[in-house]
């Protein structure tokens, strides 16, 4: 059986030239970048290599970049660690309703700890309202923290005009652009961020490594406790041949960025142009011009869901419901939740992610299977 | 072997030895099997501990280790709709009350069921200790071969729809093999503990329990002439034939629960296991199943259990016209139950049960 991964947006395949880059950081260069001796001296170079080079992809300088366990180390880090570095300026963030539980987990810790925190509702596009974000802001906020694309919906917010609104504000800018980075195209310079969070297995790097850009004079507390790597922001011994990875898929990433995205909107209009052939109702939850290219998320009214990913991956087709981790469980989606209530279409949504190796074949094929499972479901 | 590998089999696994079991040897015969965790009861704790979430990590392992795809499904609601809101109203009814029936008929053999079928099964199978016979079209219900584990008590209320569809791979094989046959195939749950109890209760105190859900109302023990011995902390945390718990103390025989009197929220109570009180010669039997799909019209001789891993008795069964059944026993029988299933054999097969309604007491003797 032929199988098919749609589901990038869970986590991708090492591209592997990005993989080819890693071995000798395995096997050859394996020192410790902290140490004083060649060995030592090999890693650092090579973590310094790539240090300068993703800081200069995303508009930032070469000591704005801390590398981090991966997307959610780096958005508690720059929400946990700002807030307790900064308390003395005010207890106050913003935060949308639909942001990954990465940054609103942390939140919720913040809460415990005094601080007050205003989540935004998102309309039924999933997006926050500049104007609503304005009212809320007080003098004591001290961070907002809006994510540039959605993991669940691809939906991304206004990141460039919440930047340019928060330049007249003391409040620092936080997004998290886990999903967004390498498809979608980011420059913190001009969309006056503060902090980015990013993730390298989400754009062909490998798990357990990202990180997070803070931008030159702003103050974090740590969250880890050890060494004092990455300028004391980051204790624990740096994963250089993870970093180099991260740093490969990126530049390959950007260099086909255009190219890919162009794939992923024929891919997008391919699964639903034969869908509406094949007369399955769905409703798509997002609005297109406000979308990643490679994320859909559609809902198949009156399906049961956990049932529908059940007979798509016995077909073959690895796709998602809701975001990871829930199996098991009838828990519709916050993210939904919040942009349709609870409601048929919350509980019945399947999301479609296109990446690095996808081909119009298999999205075709992709199509039928799902007309044929759900002709089966009697839906 | 050919059929058997376009045969797609659904299998409950519980995280347990004997599901884990049961998928290996369908694997082993060459079938096309998929695992499924059904997730009926949420036990999460303060620290969100969930035992539920231990065992789906078993099933992880096995399934694994077997080389087979699994998921989890959730049926949290409908286990709360259909057994345990009648597992509250018998008790609150005064009865005992038998949710691992219900919980096949409406869980395990339906939601699962429908579940499994939407998924493209032909079968699912469990690791119940039963057999299943098909000739003619006709599905039979057949007792375990394992007679100490047989638990086609459990199954009396299925139909041959259900039947229809159903796999028990363990019916022919005995306990202590499919714990060997485990070992062998060095599946993660080899040596897990068989699970005791009702499983949403577990190992926990069970009057605990209950009076989260029920309020308890006490009232008095007293004996069959009305002399008051104690009090009781709600007739629901009792049961016919009892004897922990009472607290009665002084000199003779032990004392036992008897009857109860819900009218006056009264516990009877009577000193010896052998106590007149306690044996009825004849039930009434409500919601009768049979497992053919025909009802019989006239009366018949069979073998009867009362409860779960009781003996056969002899019985004699005279259907009503409402569809109820009045059953008598050829001997007084000790503490039968009502809310609990008088199921009814013919030598190895089960032909169904119903819900023991009113118990008539034997004649004093």
């Amino acid at each position: 059986m032929e199988r098919i991964y749609l589901d990038h947006a869970a986590t991708s395949p090492v591209h592997p030239h990005a993989a080819e880059a890693m071995i000798p950081y395995l096997t050859d260069f394996f020192g410790n970048p902290s140490s004083i001796h060649h060995f030592g001296r090999q890693a650092r170079a090579g973590l310094d290599e790539a240090r300068e080079k993703i800081a200069a992809f995303i508009g930032a300088s070469y000591n704005e970049i801390v590398f981090t366990g991966g997307g959610t180390e780096a958005d508690n880090l720059a929400i946990i660690g700002y807030a307790r570095a900064n308390r003395q300026k005010g207890n106050h963030i913003i935060t949308a309703s639909t942001e990954h539980h990465g940054v609103l987990n942390a939140c919720k810790l913040l809460e415990t700890e005094g601080f007050e925190v205003t989540y935004l509702p998102v309309d039924e596009y999933g997006r926050i309202s500049l104007k609503g974000l304005e009212a809320e802001l007080k003098d004591n906020t001290i961070l907002v923290s809006i994510m540039t694309a959605n993991n669940e919906t691809g939906i991304l917010q206004p990141i460039k005009e919440i930047g340019a609104l928060l330049k007249s504000h003391s409040a620092v800018f936080h997004t998290d652009a886990v999903q967004a980075l390498g498809k979608h195209l980011i420059n913190v310079e001009e969309m006056h961020i503060d902090m980015l969070a990013a993730s390298a297995h989400k754009f062909n790097g490998p798990n357990g490594v990202g990180f997070l850009y803070v931008k030159q004079g702003i103050e974090l507390s740590p969250i880890l406790f050890g060494g004092e790597q990455e300028r004391k922001r980051r204790a624990g011994t740096e994963n250089t041949a993870g970093v180099i990875g991260m740093y490969r898929a990126l530049e390959i990433s950007l260099e086909h960025r255009e190219a890919r995205n162009e794939d992923y909107l024929s891919f997008r209009n391919l699964l639903l142009e034969k869908l509406f052939e094949a007369d399955v109702k769905y409703v798509i939850n997002g609005d297109a011009p406000y979308m990643l290219p490679n994320v859909l998320n559609l809902s198949f009214p009156g399906a049961n869901v956990e049932q529908l990913l059940m007979n798509l991956d016995l077909e073959g087709i690895a796709v998602s419901s809701g975001s990871a981790c829930t199996a098991g469980s009838v828990e519709p989606s916050h993210v939904l939740l919040s942009m349709h209530g609870e409601n048929e279409r919350s509980k019945s949504a399947v999301r479609f992610s296109f990446g690095y190796g996808n081909t119009s074949g298999q999205v075709e094929k992709t199509a039928q299977v799902l007309n044929k499972v759900l002709k089966r479901m009697k839906i | 072997m050919a059929d058997n590998a376009n045969t797609r089999v659904v299998v409950g696994m519980s995280g347990g030895v004997d599901s884990s079991v049961t998928a290996h040897l369908l694997k082993e015969q060459g079938y096309e099997v998929i695992g499924i965790f059904m997730k009926n009861w949420d036990d999460t704790d303060d620290s969100g501990m969930c035992t539920a979430t231990e065992d789906y990590n078993d099933v992880i392992r096995v399934c694994n280790q077997i080389g087979i795809p699994y998921f989890a499904v959730n049926f949290e609601k409908e286990y709360w709709d259909k057994v345990f809101t009648y597992f509250l109203e018998e008790y609150k009814a005064g009865r005992t009350p038998n949710p691992d029936v219900m919980c096949n008929k409406e869980i395990k053999f339906k939601a699962f069921l429908d579940h499994a079928l939407a998924l493209g099964a032909d079968y699912v199978a469990t690791g119940h200790y039963a057999q299943v016979s098909r000739e003619n079209g006709q599905v039979k219900l057949l007792r375990g071969l394992d007679q100490n584990k047989d638990q086609t008590y459990f199954l009396n209320a299925l139909s041959q729809e259900q039947l229809q569809k159903v796999m028990f791979p363990l019916g022919d094989i005995e306990k202590p093999r499919v714990r060997e046959i485990a070992k062998e195939a060095a599946l993660a749950t080899a040596d897990k503990k068989d699970s005791t109890g009702i499983c949403f209760i577990g190992e926990r105190n069970f009057k605990e329990f209950l009076s989260q859900y029920l309020p308890a109302q006490k009232g008095n023990m007293e004996t069959m002439d009305g002399e008051i011995k104690g009090t009781h902390d709600g007739l629901m945390y009792y049961t016919l034939g009892q004897r922990q718990g009472l607290g009665i103390g002084g000199s003779g025989e032990p004392w036992f629960v008897v009857d109860k009197d819900l009218d006056r929220n009264v516990l009877i109570v009577g000193q010896g296991f052998h106590h007149p009180q306690l044996y009825s010669e004849a039930l009434t039997a409500v919601d009768v199943n049979w497992i053919s799909g025909k009802a019989p019209e006239e009366a018949f001789t069979c073998t009867a259990k009362f409860r779960y891993r009781q003996e056969d008795h002899p019985v004699t069964v005279i259907p009503q016209k409402d569809g109820s059944l009045e059953v008598s026993f050829e001997d007084p029988e000790r503490a039968v139950t009502p809310g609990q299933y008088v199921v009814f054999y013919h030598e190895r097969e089960c032909l169904g049960g119903g819900t023991i309604d009113q118990v008539k007491k034997a004649a004093a003797v």
